[in-house]
């Protein structure tokens, strides 16, 4: 029995997310020992706008962290370091002077930098500016953000010249807090949230002067960049320095890196796919970064230290969970999420239904925006049961499509997808993924792989893990799925979606995109 | 025929005056509408409210229809929450058990498995989910047959297979070792089902103490009854467990 894990030392990881801020504790088995959260307001001060309260996150931040630690019982003797991971690319100015944030944190989803993003692309498009930053110009990334940010608060761009201003993505905010704030708090950020900024040069780590001038950002305001395992500083003043003052903070690494860290996705090939509202999928690369020309994101994996960074290619779909709750919610065809399963596990097949939810256009591999949802191939045999298996198609042929696409660019065959999520539970999804895919599906051991992502970092920063082979020894199979799926049945489904697929497209007339 | 219950009659009479028409009442109405002392009506909604089929607002004093009378027609839980719900703590007993853990419930005549995690120990093995094991001879299925009763006449009119030289196959045996069951808050089955298995398993409760399912390890005879007994922190690590899913189903504490 391997129980018993209250005995130290211990390493502590905050997940500072969209919803809400946690903190983690965990063993060297990489076992969860405590867990504390809490949920911040979400601000939406108009239609497409999305914002945060840093002061609100900072202190949330604070509480989770003592939190955690006393519900473990333990003391700052116990903790070996603190790692960081965080909702990717939600922007924040801030006044080095006073600590205090100019405007509310611009959260990822926001859009209001649209026009902002298709005024910078000029007469070359989105892609002016990918083969520097592997990412196309879209309203998701923090470069833009700083900038409307700039142009909107008064007197705010003075200020940053004048360098009173500084910029950081949320790994950034809570590092400089956490290490003494106003008090030689450390400005810094690592590679993987850097890389989402459209503002660092993918090739040299550095940011790139001549973006940062084109989208309009002074580069004295952008923090340092630094490796996603290794000490920043040690926690300083403040709440938190009472209780863990000189622990060394050790890592950062954006969210669904470090669900990449955390699955110990460390090969060239390896794939891990998270499971949401909508899913994140990203495969480690290796030491290239691969152009892609099938409409991926080219993106850091991690950096450990003075190694080489690791690159990954990331394919995004936007609905996947959030399709079973519409199902609930707007349909009324099932009273929970987990209901899905039994629904769609009343009949055999789909009965020829197919559901594409293009509910705000065709994400990656597409990057249709004039495309809309279609629900393909009804006949009056087709039941709601049907329906719900179509649902399920859905998500599985999307991550499908996006691994062909990686398979496109990057010439690596997927071996096998290591998954995480809340959709995981669902074992005619799982199984439905590993049909289409004609790969195994893995579900590991510890659902919690963010979290643990920026643990594992954080301790190999500090030696209290030797390497990434002694992360791998911790990770567990908690479940297989092996496809079971003709080949001829598969190929036959494939191509009757992507028939429906097709239909989507061009749904919206040209002046309505 | 035997009388009627008089309170009964009441009750269901209350029950019929709130669903129709005014959604909320207060006593005076209710007593009035059924020609009640507003003594013997409010002694008849405060037996209703205890059960969860009456509710009364707090504000206003008035009575509503309560929400367990709603869950009454839709009472049973669906087996794909009851595994969403179980994912993490079977995870974790996987984990510090170091065995294989299997999440059951009843379905015919038998224990239909709705999730498995594997042993943790990076061998090559099988998910199991939709498998069918036995009710008599199993931890699971003893489980479900001490604590459900449709599973235990169930299990008393099938037919009961000696697998093995262990299976206990005689009825009032059979019924013994239900009884310990209930007495001891567990079941096992120490390779009565397949030679050199042995399982260690508990009940799951969903609210008011409806038995749901089962959850248990499995794993090597060796490992899981050394020396012939079972290890205690195995027990306890599968009674956790059992009790964690119950309480984020909602059930009492116990």
């Amino acid at each position: 029995m391997t129980d018993a894990h209250t005995a130290g030392p211990f390493i502590a990881a905050i997940d500072q997310g969209t919803t809400s801020s946690r903190c983690i504790v965990f063993d060297r088995d990489g076992r969860i020992v405590s867990v504390d959260q809490k949920e911040h307001e979400q601000i939406f001060p108009k239609p497409g706008w999305v914002e945060h309260n840093a002061t609100e996150i900072w202190t949330n931040v604070e509480e989770v962290v003592a939190g955690a630690i006393s519900k473990a019982g333990i003391t700052s003797a116990d903790i070996k370091a603190i790692g960081i991971t965080n909702q990717r690319e939600t922007t924040l100015l801030w006044d080095k002077n006073t600590g205090e944030p100019v405007y509310n944190a611009i959260v990822w989803q926001d859009t209001r930098t649209d026009a902002l993003c298709k005024e910078l692309g000029r007469n070359v498009g989105q892609d002016r500016f990918r083969r520097e930053t592997g990412l196309p110009l879209a309203s998701y990334f923090a470069g833009p953000k700083a900038r409307w940010l700039l142009d909107n608060v008064d007197g705010l761009r003075e200020r940053a010249e004048a360098g009173d201003i500084l910029f950081g993505t949320m790994d950034s905010w809570v590092i400089w807090n956490l290490t003494g704030g106003v008090n030689g708090g450390k400005h810094v950020t690592d590679v993987t949230n850097a890389s989402r900024t459209m503002l660092m040069n993918l090739h040299t780590m550095e940011w790139d002067e001549r973006i940062a001038e084109s989208i309009g950002v002074p580069t004295q305001i952008l923090p340092e960049i630094r490796s996603s395992a290794e000490v920043y500083g040690e926690v300083t003043g403040g709440k938190l320095g009472d209780i863990l003052g000189g622990i060394p903070v050790a890592s950062a690494l954006g969210d669904q890196q470090a669900a990449l860290f955390g699955q110990t996705c460390f090969e060239e090939g390896e794939a891990k796919s998270t499971y949401g509202t909508g899913t994140f999928m990203l495969m480690n690369t290796g030491e290239k970064a691969i152009n892609s020309y099938s409409g991926l994101l080219t993106t850091v994996g991690y950096q450990i230290g003075e190694q080489k960074p690791v690159y990954a290619l990331e394919g995004s779909i936007a609905v996947t969970g959030s399709l079973v709750q519409w199902m609930r919610d707007q349909m009324g065809l099932i009273n929970s999420a987990a209901e899905i399963e039994t629904l769609a596990s009343s009949v055999d097949d789909n009965g020829g239904a197919y559901f594409v939810p293009a509910f705000s256009g065709l994400f990656a591999p597409y990057w249709r925006s004039d495309a809309r949802g279609v629900i393909a191939g009804l006949t009056r045999y087709v039941t709601k049961a049907h329906i719900a298996r179509a649902v399920l198609e859905a998500t599985a042929w999307q991550t499908r499509e996006i691994t062909d696409a990686m398979t496109k660019d990057s010439g690596v065959e997927l071996a096998a997808l290591k998954v995480d999520g809340g959709m995981t539970s669902n074992n005619l999804l799982m199984q439905t993924l590993s049909d289409f895919l004609d790969a195994p599906v893995v579900r590991p051991m510890v659902a919690e792989t963010t979290c643990l992502g920026a643990a594992y970092a954080a301790g190999l920063a500090v030696g209290f893990w030797s390497s990434t082979d002694d992360l791998r020894a911790n990770w567990r199979r908690a479940a297989e799925w092996t496809p079971r799926m003709d080949a001829d049945i598969r190929d036959r489904e494939y191509k009757n979606w992507l028939k429906a697929v097709e239909r989507t497209m061009g749904w919206l007339e040209d002046d309505e995109s | 025929m035997a009388r009627n219950i008089q309170s009964l009659e009441r009750a269901a009479a209350m029950l019929r005056l709130l669903a129709g028409g005014e959604r909320r009442l207060g006593l005076s109405d209710i007593a009035s509408a059924l020609g009640l002392a507003k003594g013997t009506a409010h002694g008849i909604l405060r037996t209703l409210q205890q059960e969860g089929f009456v509710e009364q607002d707090a504000a206003s004093g008035r009575y509503q229809l309560g929400a367990e009378l709603l869950r009454l027609g839709n009472s049973y839980l669906d087996v794909h929450e009851l595994r969403a719900r179980a994912l993490v703590w079977t995870d974790d007993l996987a984990r510090s058990s170091g065995e294989s853990v299997y999440l059951g419930v009843l379905h015919q005549q038998g224990v239909l498995i709705v999730h498995h995690v594997f042993r943790p120990d990076d061998s090559r093995q099988v998910l199991e989910v939709g498998a069918m094991q036995p009710l008599h001879s199993t931890a699971l299925g003893k489980v479900l047959a001490a604590y459900d009763p449709v599973a235990h006449s169930e299990a008393l009119e099938a037919e009961r297979e000696s697998f093995t030289a262990h299976t206990v196959s005689a009825p009032e045996a059979f019924e013994g070792v239900l009884d310990l069951t209930r007495a001891r808050g567990y079941a096992a089955d120490v390779e009565e089902t397949w030679e050199g298995i042995a399982s260690v398993a508990a009940p799951i409760h969903y609210r008011r103490r409806m038995p749901v399912g089962a959850v248990g390890i499995t794993g090597a005879v060796e490992r899981v009854c050394p020396s012939g007994e079972l290890r205690p922190e195995l027990i306890a690590a599968v009674r956790d467990c059992a009790r964690a899913v119950s309480r984020d189903l909602g059930a009492s504490r116990f």
